[in-house]
């Protein structure tokens, strides 16, 4: 960590990136404020956590210094979007993985140039990002890797591609055999694509090392998931969200020592008796389309109103950490196969069915002991806001109370929407 | 034990006064522009022990005034269903946006549904068309109830419905006739929402609006189940804050 004493000049950096000083100036005045709004004075908040003010602190700074410096060694940065592109993949080559976030609500005058107003916050987010010159990331990415999730991501990429290097991954629909084999093929044709971007090439070694250090840091997080299993909670669901979001782009030997030392933490809190929540305090469970930093909007609702989140069935959240790519060694293509089979077992509302993810979010609702369910959806996220119906279902069946919830970037409906989590809470 | 429960909403402010778990007094204020400040003389007007705040202002009065906040959906389902043991359902259209509760046992919620974002078909959506109309609300809804029939307004949007209503005085329209279109797209949206969240009878319609007696008929001849509509509709939220401390204890 550097020394916060000397406050680093990143302008000449940000600058070289191309970026727009002065929107972008706008955005790093917002993101603080909102950090602050929402994690400051939480009570009894773990130690560890500090961390993540640093990280957040320096979130266009240092990690970017990092990046740059990674470059300009000879190094390559590849961007993604999604949680079926996997890591071990390219950091198997020699190259990093950063999650390119987009939750909030910044350059939409820009997106909405060249795309329809009622897209999903996500797309039009990171398209803003991009055009309006305010990302360091996606600066920093040599190449950009999309995938045909839904639709809108999907079209987006090929407007995305004008003014960026962009590799589209085909996501199959469907998980039956076939698909399988489509998809291996497909992770095979991303080995020889980040091959010639990177001049590397993969070997059994370099395979075996990624997924070891991936995997690694999906068990810092499992650990940090298991430890909030307890009542009193010892992490609220605001701090743990923003492990997995940061888990996207921060440097993974780093992040995972530290989410170790939050996780020890956890878990002595957990054998005192400790939380930060009272006992008792009711434990949702959240589910549903992705949360970028810095969208941190359910949550934090859910918090200042008494509530905790306990668990996220999110891609940040459970599904980005709770399967592993096994480690045997085995041949490389055997690796390979591995790789792409632990992604494809990733429940996602892109494919159908998708009964997987209604039977992960009634498991972890049990097993986390939630009392109640709030699904999240996007405004105009198709995939998520249609498969809700099957979510409330399986609720109702199970017996656990429901809230759906469809909102944007927006900070519009707060209110309204701090009343219904509120009336939520106090029907549980 | 003396209790104040405390509505603060949008429209109105009001307050219900408990003695020994029954109702002293109750009392109705316009929210102006400061409702605090309307809360505050309810505060001081007499002597409570307890107090119960509810409503959109409820954290502000909680912040000001001390005691505790629950939500008017908690309210609303213990004020409806105190004053209606028989309900199964609670619907609340009030000044700024729509609720429909379920009921469960003893006056829990079991479910709810509100309208987000928009004033669409509430009391506000009715102020303003009695404006544009030349109205009192009053008088709106007693021209409505002997219109013949109404004239159709298109939009539910308080602002287009505005410049439709404008537009169809101008071409000549009958002022009742619009008046009645405009409460019978109110019951037909708010029929829709009753029958989405599947509601069963008999359900308590409270809220400012409740006290519209053109769109009490409607609502009852459009609704399956019985409908009840308390002496002082407006009052229900306040009055279940207030009960909400006896269950507290
Ligand atoms: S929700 Fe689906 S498409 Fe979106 S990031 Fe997650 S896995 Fe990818
Ligand atoms: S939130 Fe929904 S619409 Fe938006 S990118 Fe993800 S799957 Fe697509």
């Amino acid at each position: 960590m550097s020394d916060a004493t000397t406050p680093v000049d990143y302008r000449p950096m940000w600058e070289d990136l191309n970026l727009d000083l002065e929107m972008h100036d706008a955005l790093l005045t917002a993101i603080p404020q909102l950090y602050k709004s929402v994690f400051a004075r939480q009570q009894n908040r773990p130690e560890g956590m500090q961390y993540f003010d640093f990280v957040m602190r320096e979130i266009h700074g240092l990690r970017v210094k990092e990046l740059d410096d990674f470059r300009k060694a000879g190094n390559k940065v590849v961007g993604v979007f999604c949680l079926y592109v996997p890591e071990e993949i390219v950091r198997a080559h020699g190259a990093w993985c950063v999650g390119l976030c987009a939750g909030a609500e910044f350059g939409y005058d820009e997106a909405e140039r060249v795309m329809p107003r009622n897209t999903c916050p996500l797309i039009k987010s990171f398209m803003g990002f991009k055009l309006a010159r305010v990302c360091p990331y996606v600066e920093e990415s040599d190449l950009v890797i999309g995938e045909t999730t839904c639709d809108g991501k999907k079209k987006a990429y090929e407007l995305l591609a004008e003014v960026q290097d962009v590799w589209v991954m085909e996501l199959p629909q469907m998980k039956r055999e076939k698909d399988k084999r489509f998809w291996r093929d497909e992770v095979r044709e991303l080995v020889s694509r980040v091959q010639d971007l990177t001049g590397n090439t993969m070997t059994v070694e370099s395979l075996s090392t990624a997924v070891k250090e991936v995997n690694d840091k999906r068990r810092a997080l499992q650990r940090i998931a298991e430890a909030r299993k307890a009542d009193p909670v010892p992490i609220s669901g605001r701090d743990a969200l923003l492990a997995v979001q940061v888990a996207f782009y921060d440097d993974v030997g780093r992040f995972t020592e530290m989410v170790n030392k939050i996780a020890d933490e956890l878990e002595e809190r957990v054998a005192a008796g400790e939380g930060v929540a009272p006992r008792g305090a009711k434990r949702i469970l959240v589910t549903g389309t992705p949360m970028a930093v810095p969208n941190w909007k359910v949550h934090d609702i859910v918090e200042k109103a008494g509530g905790v989140v306990v668990q996220e069935e999110l891609c940040t959240g459970s599904r980005y950490f709770d399967t592993l790519v096994p480690e045997s060694n085995g041949s490389l293509d055997a690796m390979i196969d591995a790789v792409a089979d632990k992604y494809l077992g990733i429940n996602c509302a892109c494919f159908t069915p998708n009964q997987g993810r209604c039977d992960d979010v009634i498991r972890m609702a049990k097993d986390w002991n939630a009392n109640g369910i709030i699904d999240y959806s996007l405004q105009f996220c198709d995939p998520y806001q249609m498969e809700s119906t099957l979510v409330e279902r399986a609720a109702q069946d199970a017996g656990i109370p429901h809230l759906k919830i469809e909102t944007d970037y927006s900070m519009e409906d707060v209110g309204q929407l701090s009343t219904r989590v509120e009336a939520f809470l106090e029907m549980l | 034990m003396r209790i104040l429960g405390l509505d603060i909403g949008s429209r109105s402010v009001d307050a219900v006064w408990l003695e020994d778990g029954r109702m002293v007094k109750h009392a109705v204020a316009d929210s102006g522009f400061d409702p605090a400040a309307v809360a505050a003389t309810f505060v001081d007007l007499r002597h409570h022990d307890v107090l119960v705040s509810t409503g959109y202002g409820r954290h502000t009065a909680r912040a000001r005034f001390g005691g505790r906040a629950i939500t008017e959906i908690t309210a609303y389902a213990l004020g409806a269903s105190t004053l209606f043991p028989e309900a199964a359902s609670v619907l609340d259209i009030g000044g700024q946006d729509t609720k429909v509760i379920s009921l469960g046992p003893a006056g829990k919620v079991a479910d709810f549904e509100m309208n987000d974002k928009c004033a669409a078909g509430t009391g506000r959506f009715l102020e303003v068309m009695a404006r544009a109309l030349g109205f009192t609300l009053e008088e709106m809804a007693a021209e409505a109830m002997n219109a013949e029939n109404g004239v159709r307004v298109s939009s539910m949007c308080t602002v287009f419905a505005e410049s439709e209503v404008i537009s169809l005085v101008h071409r000549g329209e009958e002022r009742a006739r619009i008046a009645r279109g405009l409460h019978d797209s109110i019951t037909t949206r708010t029929l829709s929402t009753l029958r989405r969240v599947g509601v069963r009878g008999p359900l308590v319609f409270a809220g400012g609006v409740a006290r519209n007696q053109a769109i009490v008929k409607s609502i009852g001849s459009g609704f399956a189940g019985d409908v009840l509509v308390p002496q002082e509709a407006q009052i229900v939220g306040a009055y279940g804050a207030a009960l909400d401390a006896l269950r507290a204890g």
